[in-house]
């Protein structure tokens, strides 16, 4: 039986889009001397404001800001007083919830019912859990009295515009640094919220500055000497050339980068809750996830009824209005990362793998991708080998526990992996032996501010979240 | 004092568990502090050190696949036979370094015991890295640390064996496999180390030291893309950064060392097992 859905959109004003956003250094919001920028909706491609961007001589301005918050003000400051501005803006993140939902939907193009359940609100966690942390650190396990690091200049990208802010901010301040942040070009908004909200928790000028701008913006802020921390998410090609740039500075640095994780399906998988699973791992979000299950190892037994079962599933995901709450996949953050995906798809295509695009209708404007399967991918092609940061599967079989892992391991990537079995030894085994960071058996796709994560090998080093990750951001 | 004439030792490589020379053939004299010759050491290539990589990598598996208490007896037996050959590393150390025979010996005895203290860390360390994440979800999500792999090491160049010992050992003890460049200058206490490890039951390939000229291999070494981690403290200064910046072709693990070789005599906190260990997190839901 088919189902109908009736729209059911989330109405844009609750966004409260202004024409324009300007960038917020000193605990001001000021206009940037840099070319303005206009964000657009993916979904539409209609300019939604134009955002004011940071010139070389901003980032000094800030970075110094930065600096002199840090020396008189929030280094100083009792960890338990540092806390309490912590806890008040994971308050007001929860508060303002459904405005920053809307906004991350129009500007990124997620579906609302991923930036409603888990965008907005893990933000707000990572806000809560870390200001616990500012009066704690002694008995973080990094010795007594650990220092802060200074200023942190940190640089996230397009996929999760608040929670990669969330997830930098929060640990750094808690530790008693000052922050630098610079968001992704295509995704300002809601950061600029979140500095909105700064504002309002009345953290001290300087303390946290939010400068949006392009790459050059980024590579100015993470070379500038007063820096003392650099915190990158984003592509690996640009993660080596920081790690490069950082070279002989003495600066601390944790890289989040790519991923090509595995999801490796036993035959002995409860197969309706593994095919769920393998839907969520890489068509969350569209795809754009760096621990997106994008690999997907079948053991060869079960490999055609997992496929069909799939192909099924993945045909009934609606796509378009990232407002609709049925929505399940929105739209691709860019005209550029569009591009990049159908050249990655046609490339699979020409090496001979075989095609599966789901029938559903896609919207005639914005920028779309249909959900797409490859079958018969072998481990030399390109679409098993690179990032493809879009909703495109890559189904690989195996025989062997054996030949899972080390297919699984035959990457230089090492971010997560995925593991859906009803053997909990086999489970714990494949756990201890897949080279990745965050390890997801019979589920995937799960973050948590009390969980680290981050990745071995080619997806960077460091972590973030739990005791773990505050090492980044003490002098350890 | 016997008129006998001793029976000199060939210093060579240690390589995957074996003591080749080096396939060059090359070989440089050592001297001690005062300029007196002492012995011809290999003077290992690139060839040598990507075999040595090689080595490292299949002795990762065995080591890391090792259960923690095994290695730790591993571990605590090497220092036991460090212990056993006591003199004769005071004498190379003071030999190699120009200092009296009692600091020597004061050298040795704490190198020996910093390495019972890092034995003592293998089954320990998961404990306190490692958590139990109370996830907000029906979850269960752990964490553990895990060794980063193989990892590369510059050995300091004025501590011949406490220096060593105290680079090398946190490596071994967090599970990765270790291939090291000695000090260039005062590399006799590096290869007595190795046969230390060779009569220890550490598997072959876990450590592979490498002596010869650091500027020549730190480059291969820190360009090779199946080392995970890179520890810079022996690199000659003038290269350091050049170093790091090709670290991050593979985006490598660069230890944060200091531009000054440390008073190793200091107490160690676990900075260095850290350094070389990553985190995983594991996650499997809850229910009935």
């Amino acid at each position: 039986m088919t189902w109908e859905y009736a729209p059911a959109p989330e109405s844009r004003d609750i966004a409260n889009l202004k024409a324009n956003y300007r960038m917020f250094l000193d605990g001001e919001f000021v206009e940037g001397a840099g070319e303005p920028l206009k964000t657009v909706n993916p979904a539409t491609e209609e300019v939604l404001a134009e955002v004011s961007t940071a010139s070389p001589a901003d980032v000094d301005r800030a970075v110094k800001a930065a600096k002199r918050a840090q020396d008189r003000v929030w280094g100083r400051m009792p960890g338990a007083e540092r806390a309490k501005y912590i806890f008040r803006v994971a308050r007001m993140i929860a508060e303002r919830a459904r405005e920053l939902a809307v906004l991350e939907s129009l500007d990124n193009g997620k579906p609302i019912k991923e930036s409603r359940d888990t965008d907005v609100p893990t933000a707000a966690a990572h806000f809560f859990y870390h200001a616990g942390w500012a009066d704690k650190l002694d008995h973080a396990g990094f010795g007594p009295d650990p220092r802060p690091v200074g200023v942190a200049g940190q640089v996230i990208p397009w996929n999760f515009p608040l929670l990669m802010a969330a997830w930098k901010i929060a640990p750094a301040l808690a530790c008693g640094n000052t922050v630098v942040l610079k968001p992704a070009e295509t995704t300002p908004l809601t950061a600029l919220v979140l500095a909105e909200i700064i504002q309002q928790a009345e953290l001290p000028p300087g303390v946290v500055n939010i400068l949006p701008g392009a790459g050059d913006i980024g590579a100015e802020l993470v070379n500038h000497p007063g820096v003392n921390k650099v915190a990158f998410t984003g592509s690996t090609e640009v993660g080596k050339i920081i790690q490069r740039s950082l070279a002989g500075t003495g600066k601390k640095l944790t890289l989040e980068l790519g991923g090509k994780a595995a999801n490796i399906v036993f035959d002995d998988a409860p197969i309706d809750q593994a095919v769920e699973g393998i839907v969520n791992g890489i068509f969350f979000n569209q795809g754009h996830v760096c621990c997106a299950g994008s690999r997907l190892l079948v053991q060869e037994s079960v490999a055609e009824e997992v496929l069909d079962k799939l192909r099924k599933r993945v045909a009934t995901l609606r796509i378009g209005d990232p407002l609709d709450k049925n929505t399940d996949v929105g739209a691709i953050n860019s005209r550029e990362q569009l591009a990049k995906i159908q050249e990655l798809v046609a490339s699979g295509e020409d090496e001979g793998a075989v095609r599966w695009t789901s029938p559903c209708p896609v919207p005639d404007k914005g920028f779309f991708f249909a959900p797409t399967v490859f079958a018969n991918v072998s481990q030399a092609m390109r679409i098993a080998r690179e990032e493809i940061f879009g909703p495109v599967l890559s189904v690989l079989t195996f025989r062997t526990p054996d030949e899972a892992v080390a297919k699984a391991n035959n990457t230089p990537y090492g971010l997560s992996a995925g593991v859906w079995t009803e053997k909990g030894s086999r489970i714990l085994l494949m756990a201890d032996r897949l080279r990745a960071g965050v390890v997801w058996a019979n589920t995937f796709n799960r973050f948590d501010p009390t969980a680290p994560f981050g990745g071995y090998q080619e997806s960077g080093f460091g972590r973030e979240g739990g005791r773990a990750g505050l090492e980044a951001y003490l002098d350890v | 004092m016997s008129d006998r004439v001793t029976v000199a030792k060939t210093y060579k490589l240690y390589l995957g568990g074996a003591f080749p020379r080096s396939e060059s053939g090359r070989t440089y004299p050592v001297t001690d502090a005062r300029g007196k010759f002492l012995a011809n050491a290999a003077q290992a290539s690139r060839k040598d050190l990507r075999e040595a990589v090689g080595a490292a990598r299949k002795g990762f598996g065995k080591w890391s696949g090792a259960t923690a208490y095994n290695r730790g007896q591993v571990l605590y037996r090497v220092a036991e036979v460090l212990e056993g050959r006591r003199e004769q590393f005071a004498a190379e150390v003071a030999a190699s370094e120009g200092v009296p025979q009692k600091r020597a010996q004061s050298l040795v005895d704490t190198a020996i015991d910093r390495w019972v203290w890092y034995a003592g860390w293998t089954d320990k360390i998961a404990t306190v890295l490692g958590a139990a994440n109370p996830v907000a979800g029906p979850y269960f999500s752990f964490s553990v640390p895990e060794p980063t792999g193989v990892v590369g090491v510059l050995a300091p160049q004025r501590s011949s064996l406490l220096g060593l010992v105290s680079v090398l050992a946190p490596a071994l003890a967090a599970g990765c496999a270790a291939v090291v460049v000695t000090s260039q200058n005062r590399p006799l206490p590096a290869i007595t180390l190795s046969e230390v490890l060779a009569t220890s039951d550490v598997p072959a390939g876990v450590v592979n030291l490498l002596t010869g000229h650091t500027a020549e291999l730190a480059p291969w070494l820190a360009t090779h893309a199946d080392v995970n981690a890179l520890d810079l403290t022996g690199a000659p200064p003038e290269l350091r950064t050049d170093l790091e910046r090709a670290a991050a072709g593979t985006v490598k693990r660069v230890l944060r060392t200091p531009a000054e070789e440390p008073d190793w005599t200091a107490r160690p906190d676990i900075a260095r097992l850290r350094a070389v260990l990553e985190t995983k997190t594991v996650w499997h839901p809850m229910g009935a």
